[in-house]
């Protein structure tokens, strides 16, 4: 994908699974694709998700009062990449979820995720996931927050493959980064080498956008505001249109 | 991390990673006080003319059998909880957080935490379910009496569990001038690890004071279990002791045969929650389910590592005792022997009382974990 961009940004659409049904669900998968979306981050629901705010728990409530099970969450991956083969798919999730089910690795790669991120899972524990992912085919990716140290830095340059979720500031999703983005955090995981560096967390408006790929970042994630704006029945598609423009106007700083 | 964080294939530390460098600064204080004599002194000092230690050793005179009562329901605070809050605090201070974090079910680690946070200095925050700021009004206001803030946590069950959930969330924008102080001998690592070695004051009081009235080890050693802070307290010095039995005893609720009870190491099925990988009442996917229990500090769906590491080790045992059981000896030990006890306390009686009357000559050791004025009230319709 980042090849296939070249100096464009890569804006990525994130989506809880079974939000609120699985139906509206698969539509608005839809809608961020149509909106131009560059790969599509999914969110498989968990009881307790910890790293996140207000607005993702409430997906995850809304999905699971919904019904919605993990082997459907899989279906919906399967039919999304059915309809776009080449649209990088990232399952974001957490350690109990991909505990639970023997072979929910194998699984996703075999849904069609290409990536997995698991949120309660820091570099000192995800030795023994990576090795999992690396065997069936779905790459690894970790997050690297501003406080993390250069050796733990070095750690998850060494596991992940995809590319690096860097968080600017503490918190948890849907914080609101205030449009200030770590520049000293990207090019430390550059000097780590590590995989491309894409700002999480705190992406809601095109300044934050421009100000995360400003900060050399090759790439953004926007989920709160998009699942807000779902919950709303807010038009999905346009507001990913709005995001990605920014990132072919102003080109990654090489 | 200096120390692995493991008991057998339990435990851990899975939490996001912007949580890692908190748990790594915390390990490096305890570590460290754990080797500085200043530290051990102002908290034996505290422990011993604050907090009320040491706690006696009640031999039963009326209830049947040979029944010994480890007493931390005389203990300051009304429960074991104060030995590890102290221990906290302190280590709050030494790594110059000024605020305190905590969750709480019922509310007894919250008033344990409002107590510390009002002798030591901190500013104090407590998430509580707003289900159970509803049903524990007087705990609420107990707190607010001693300065801590309560904030009702709406999301979720909005119970224990969402509280912890929301305090994590917390500690993720607040750990650099923040402190969360975990309730109990779970969590993420180093919480397992610390806090028992700050309970471990019951379990080294208990078996002296044993050896000193009976001349001898007890034949069990039986401590109830929610997150299981307490009764890891109270095994850890007799876990070299072969032959002393160590009996967990979890919240049957309503029966294990349904759905409506706390025995995760009984009913639950290895995950990963809050932390550590251990013992979770979960389905099939791994959403965490509801638990059950008359007693509110047994209403868990996981349970501290260690105690899964020591149920598949085999070196302790883990049964269940229902509610029901659980009231009738609370009020058995009320009418024999004068002792209002928390309801968790009364499940690790209720056991103590089938093992005294299939075994009259055994001597039984039971961790008395907290005081029953906070279920008085409750108590009051259950028995009408």
């Amino acid at each position: 994908m980042f090849d296939r961009l070249g100096s464009e940004g890569a804006f990525g659409a994130f989506l809880m699974l079974g939000d609120p049904d699985l139906e509206t669900s698969a539509r608005l998968l839809d809608a961020a694709i149509e909106g131009g979306a560059d790969m599509i981050e999914v969110g498989i629901p968990f009881s307790d998700p910890v790293a996140d705010g207000p607005v993702i728990q409430a997906a995850a409530q809304r999905a699971l009062a919904a019904g919605v099970r993990v082997g459907d969450c899989f279906a919906l991956i399967t039919s999304l990449r059915a309809r776009n083969s080449d649209v990088p798919i990232g399952i974001l999730t957490y350690a109990n979820i991909v505990a639970a089910r023997a072979g929910f690795i194998r699984d996703a790669a075999e849904a069609g995720a290409d990536s997995l991120l698991i949120a309660d899972v820091p570099a000192l524990e995800a030795e023994p996931f990576a090795r999992e992912m690396d065997q069936a085919g779905i790459e690894p990716v970790l997050i690297a927050a501003a406080n993390t140290p250069d050796a733990t830095l070095a750690r998850i340059a060494s596991l992940s493959k995809a590319y690096t979720y860097c968080v600017s500031r503490a918190g948890i999703t849907g914080t609101h980064a205030g449009g200030q983005f770590d520049a000293g955090l990207v090019e430390r995981v550059k000097q780590a080498g590590g995989p491309p560096p894409i700002f999480g967390f705190g992406i809601s408006r095109p300044e934050h956008v421009r100000a995360a790929l400003s900060a050399g970042a090759r790439g953004v994630i926007c989920g709160s505001a998009i699942v807000d704006l779902a919950s709303r029945q807010g038009d999905v598609a346009s507001f990913v249109q709005s995001l990605k423009a920014v990132t072919r106007n102003d080109s990654v700083a090489e | 991390m200096r120390l692995n964080g493991r008991f057998g294939r339990f435990g851990g530390c899975f939490v996001p990673e912007i949580l890692v460098p908190a748990l790594e600064q915390l390990e490096a204080a305890f570590l460290d006080a754990q080797d500085d004599p200043a530290f051990a002194s102002e908290l034996n000092g505290l422990l011993a003319n604050y907090a009320g230690r040491p706690t006696p050793l009640t031999k039963c005179r009326n209830l049947p059998g040979n029944i010994y009562l480890k007493r931390e329901d005389l203990l300051h605070g009304g429960a074991h909880k104060t030995n590890q809050v102290l221990g906290q605090g302190l280590l709050a201070k030494r790594m110059g957080k000024t605020r305190l974090i905590a969750e709480t079910g019922a509310g007894q680690h919250g008033v344990a935490t409002a107590i510390v946070g009002a002798l030591l200095g901190f500013q104090t925050v407590v998430y509580m379910g707003a289900e159970d700021v509803e049903r524990q009004q007087l705990n609420v206001f107990r707190m607010k009496l001693m300065g801590a803030e309560v904030i009702p946590v709406e999301s979720g069950g909005r119970t224990l569990k969402d509280a912890i959930n929301e305090a994590l969330r917390d500690w993720s924008s607040s750990f650099e001038t923040t402190h969360y102080l975990l309730g109990t001998a779970a969590g993420p690592h180093p919480f397992p690890t610390m806090v028992r070695e700050f309970q471990r004051v019951i379990g080294r009081e208990a078996r002296a004071q044993i050896l000193d009235q009976l001349g001898r080890l007890p034949d069990g050693v039986v401590a109830c279990v929610g997150g299981g802070s307490n009764a890891i307290g109270l095994f850890a010095d007799f876990i070299g002791d072969e032959r002393v039995r160590l009996i967990g005893v979890e919240a049957a609720g309503k029966g294990l045969a349904g759905d409506e009870h706390g025995a995760t190491l009984l009913r639950g099925t290895p995950g990963i929650l809050h932390g550590a990988e251990t013992y979770v009442l979960q389905d099939e996917d791994g959403q965490v389910t509801d638990t059950w229990s008359v007693s509110a500090g047994l209403d868990y769906p996981a349970v501290g590592p260690e105690h899964a590491h020591l149920k598949d080790s085999g070196r302790a045992e883990y049964v269940g005792a229902t509610d029901a059981e659980a009231l009738a000896a609370f009020r058995a030990l009320a009418v024999n022997e004068g002792i209002l006890c928390a309801f968790e306390s009364a499940h690790a009686l209720a056991h103590a009382l089938k093992l005294a009357e299939a075994e009259p000559d055994s001597a039984i050791l039971v961790g008395l974990s907290g005081r029953g004025d906070k279920d008085v009230a409750q108590a009051q319709v259950l028995l009408a």
